[in-house]
């Protein structure tokens, strides 16, 4: 069970170029955290974002944290890679790394 | 001794040169992640523990401290990693 998670999220993670795992959507964020990510992912002009409301499925909320060693929600992957939480993606964001990373997947 | 004291102690090993806890719970009474009675905390906190290491890396060594008392103790933690020299 747990490992077909993880597979699921492997396969979300590579299939698609920029994932954002979050507490609800990105027109209706349900946690202040998943709303910064969502913004900090629109004022990096991304496109193609492919958002999962963890909150939707209690599988993949417990599943998405064993699989990143990460406990907290939101998370964001970008080309089968983990970057971070919503703090990292605030600094990188502010230091100028995020963009090009976001640009080159996007 | 309540979460403040806990979170601090927990976080001595990384011999912190600062160890700034801000309980944000009050801003978020009401909403609900806030229900299961979780708190919501900032965490600054600079150590020559994160010399060399990434954000990634700073992040877990943090959590892994404090790993059994997230989420229900500690519903949110934002963090602030810093080696000495960075802030």
């Amino acid at each position: 069970m747990s490992q077909n998670i993880h597979d699921v999220i492997r396969q979300q993670v590579t299939e698609n170029p920029i994932v954002l795992y979050m507490k609800g959507s990105a027109q209706f964020p349900q946690c202040g955290f998943s709303a910064r990510a969502v913004q900090i992912l629109k004022a990096c002009e991304a496109k193609s974002v492919m958002t999962v409301d963890v909150l939707q499925d209690p599988a993949i909320r417990q599943g998405i944290k064993e699989f990143s060693n990460w406990p907290t929600i939101p998370q964001l992957y970008i080309k089968g890679e983990f970057i971070g939480g919503s703090d990292i993606m605030t600094e990188m964001f502010q230091s100028g790394e995020l963009q090009p990373l976001v640009a080159a997947a996007s | 001794m309540d979460v403040a004291q806990e979170i601090h102690q927990r976080l001595t090993v990384l011999q912190p040169e600062l160890c700034d806890l801000d309980d944000d719970s009050a801003a978020h009474q009401g909403h609900a992640g806030a229900a299961g009675g979780g708190g919501h905390y900032t965490l600054t906190i600079v150590s020559a523990a994160f010399v060399g290491k990434n954000r990634i890396a700073r992040h877990r060594q943090v959590y892994d401290l404090l790993q059994d008392l997230m989420p229900h103790t500690i519903h949110a933690l934002a963090l602030k990693t810093y080696a000495p020299g960075e802030i």
